[in-house]
């Protein structure tokens, strides 16, 4: 007899969901495959981050305990998202340091969280997909999987083993694209610069694919990237090791029509 | 200084135009960094490193009036004299005092950040003394009447063409035919100037890098060996220093010597490190008659035990604004004051109030980069936060952002309405972003879609795809 699947829930975040669902069936696919059982919880919304990052420490506790709420039930949390898992990781703990009760769950909750690709390799140890993409990909290190969960080798490990993928490293990679979240907005013309510099970066590289791990990086440099005129393909990386790139168009980019 | 951290927007519009400025901060962008990760990594224990300076800190601070007494008696035991002084006006005054007790007419400066802090040179100018800068970016800059945009490389923001022009206007019989083009040249023409100015000095004031408690000296390190003049030739030798340069011993400073040249400029050790203690002493071959250490508090004692009391382990290596990427394309200027990068963003609030320079903690990523490479492993991006909520608690950030925060947190926090806003929201904005996958400009979202692109949705949510699938498989 097996041993019962690993519980996981998904914590999609706000941006798969609503910008892209394919990257949250990419990481379906991927758990799935690897012997999980995949539960979404309703009741997500956000990790609080855009609270939490502006201040807004009330908005961010409530927001916060609807995710301890949600989640704290199953063997793992897993997000497609260095951010969202670091928040939930590291700063749901600093939001409930004066409250020991909800700290302890808080603790709980960090203890089995984890960002997706790392979760794959680091807990389930798999170290190689069955998948195929025809391409020169270059990978962004994202800033809060990076700093906040050490997620480095982990991406690069599994992309290695994918057919007709050849990796080429993008110099800069763990330079901000100047996304920060809220930062986008409240400071355009500094996080267009970065983006900008981001973008020669990648497109000195001549790789035709560009992937990151994070939903609000990966819009960021797409969108530069489609406004340069620059031809290249930005996805997640779930959605190349899942082998689902051939399923839908590259973000930025219209549905080639038949 | 009058601060323009208010105008911050606007000062980083400007910067983000300037051509040279640009320049120059492209070449900072690759070549510290670069220099920093190479130096590190030729010393594995670097990180130990770290820990043993942060707990070096971290304990005086735990026994700040211990150590800052120690310090005190060992100075004057060495003929020397501590002034404490609450404000920058009564720096100011204790600097102009001593000056004026030698009728000084021309002072020559090392680098001092407390001496920026406390608009020192304006202050003697007025006064009628002359204060002539050393450092070779301190000396650029003020005869460009500007401020140090960096505070390890005052004049990082200039390329050397606008420093030859700035030689050819100031240097009145400078020879037209004297060649400035290389860095090697503008050294020597500074040099040439600078050498009849550090005779004339009747004092000297250098900053500190570091105060050593059990020896009452003070440590500064450079790599132009102006220090050195600016402190022996003089009468008097003034050391404008802080709370945060106080380290126990000998021992202890070395430790941090050890990261700080690796940290800043990605040297294993400055070119000169000077321990100053006391004035000349009768069989001293040279040095001042007199020595006196200024300490500024201005608001640094009230900062022990708030949340922001990590800051005060910083040693002023600009690691952190080295590897900011807004400060690398915005510079130091547009923070507005003294202090700038990540460090200024945490330091400035505390030193001139968050009402004045509120932007400067908002102004970050939070990409985490500064706290990495921080030897003194402050949390720089915490303690931003920690800004942030105060000024969300005391309603100080944009009415616009907080009404829009709370309004998108009020939905956040009520999981239907949130699915039926934003399944409606994806579906229109990817039905209406279809035809060629995004959008060029979108209400709302003009910041945005000035420079780039926002991608369209797919145009189904996920969770109401997972909704319909669950379904079917049921």
């Amino acid at each position: 007899m097996s041993a019962p699947p690993i519980r996981v829930g998904l914590f999609v975040t706000c941006l798969v969901d609503f910008f892209r669902p394919s990257v949250g069936f990419a990481a379906v696919k991927l758990l799935e495959a690897a012997g999980c059982a995949v539960e979404v919880p309703p009741t997500q919304t956000c990790c609080g981050q855009p609270a939490y990052n502006s201040g807004d420490k009330a908005d961010a506790k409530a927001i916060a305990r609807q995710v301890i709420d949600a989640f704290e039930a199953f063997d793992y949390v897993v997000a497609p998202s260095g951010s969202c898992g670091g928040m939930i990781r590291q700063h749901y703990l600093a939001l409930f340091a004066d409250e020991p009760a909800l700290h302890r769950r808080a603790q709980h909750l960090a203890e089995r969280t984890y960002e997706l690709i790392s979760f794959l390799t680091d807990v389930l140890k798999l170290d190689r997909v069955e998948a195929r993409y025809d391409g020169v990909a270059t990978y962004h290190d994202s800033c809060s999987g990076l700093r906040e969960l050490g997620v480095k080798e982990q991406p690069r490990k599994l992309l290695r083993s994918v057919a007709g993928l050849r990796l080429e490293e993008l110099p800069g990679a763990e330079i901000c694209c100047g996304f920060g979240g809220t930062f986008c907005i409240k400071y355009p013309a500094i996080s267009d610069r970065m983006v900008a510099d981001k973008a020669a970066d990648i497109a000195a590289t001549g790789a035709d694919t560009l992937l990151a791990g994070d939903m609000g990086c990966l819009l960021n440099m797409a969108g530069k990237l489609t406004r340069l005129g620059k031809k290249v393909r930005v996805r997640h990386v779930a959605e190349v090791l899942a082998g689902m790139a051939g399923e839908t168009p590259p973000i930025g980019a219209a549905a080639e029509r038949s | 200084m009058q601060p323009t951290s208010r105008a911050f927007k606007e000062n980083a519009q400007r910067a983000l135009g300037d051509a040279n400025l640009q320049k120059a901060l492209g070449m900072m962008r690759t070549g510290f960094p670069a220099k920093r990760a190479a130096v590190v990594a030729r010393l594995p224990e670097f990180d130990a490193l770290r820990e043993q300076g942060k707990a070096i800190k971290d304990h005086v601070l735990a026994n700040l009036d211990l150590y800052l007494e120690i310090f005190e008696q060992n100075v004057v035991a060495r003929g020397g004299q501590v002034h404490w002084c609450r404000t920058p006006q009564e720096a100011r005054e204790t600097v102009l005092a001593i000056c004026r007790r030698l009728d000084a007419k021309t002072v020559t400066k090392g680098k001092s950040m407390i001496g920026e802090e406390i608009a020192l040179n304006d202050y003697l100018e007025q006064n009628g003394v002359t204060p002539v800068e050393t450092d070779l970016g301190e000396y650029i800059i003020q005869i460009r009447k500007e401020r140090p945009s960096h505070i390890i490389v005052p004049a990082m923001h200039l390329v050397k063409e606008q420093i030859a022009d700035s030689f050819r206007q100031t240097h009145k019989d400078l020879d037209p035919a004297r060649p400035l083009g290389e860095a090697s040249t503008l050294v020597a023409e500074a040099r040439t100037v600078l050498r009849k100015r550090f005779f004339a000095a009747e004092v000297g004031i250098t900053g500190a890098n570091f105060c050593v408690a059990e020896t009452g000296s003070t440590v500064i390190v450079t790599n132009e060996g102006n220090g050195d003049l600016t402190q022996s030739l003089t009468k008097a030798h003034i050391v404008m220093a802080s709370l945060e340069k106080l380290v126990p011993t000998l021992e202890d400073l070395s430790t941090l010597l050890r990261l700080l040249a690796r940290s800043a400029t990605g040297q294993e050790f400055s070119t000169y490190t000077t321990l100053s203690t006391g004035p000349r002493r009768p069989d001293d071959t040279d040095g001042p008659a007199e020595y006196h250490v200024v300490f500024l508090d201005n608001g640094r004692s009230a900062v022990i035990g708030t949340e922001f009391q990590d800051m005060l382990r910083c040693i002023r290596c600009g690691a952190c604004m080295n590897h900011c990427p807004v400060y690398g394309v915005v510079g130091g200027h547009a923070y507005g004051w003294v202090y700038p990068g990540p460090m200024g963003a945490v330091l400035t609030p505390t030193l001139i109030g968050v009402d004045e320079a509120g932007h400067l903690p908002n102004a970050s990523t939070f990409c985490g980069r500064c706290e990495s490479v921080c030897p003194m492993k402050i949390p720089l991006p915490r303690m931003m936060r920690h800004w942030r909520e105060r000024e969300f608690q005391r309603k100080l950030s944009p009415p616009p952002h907080r009404y829009a925060l709370r309004a998108w947190a009020f939905v956040a926090a009520r999981p239907p309405l949130y699915r039926f806003a934003t399944t409606l929201m994806s579906r229109v904005l990817g039905w209406v972003g279809a035809p060629r996958g995004r959008f060029r400009s979108l209400p709302l979202a003009g910041g945005w879609t000035r420079g780039r692109d926002l991608p369209a949705p797919q145009g189904r949510s996920f969770m109401s795809l997972w909704a319909e699938r669950r379904k079917r498989s049921a």
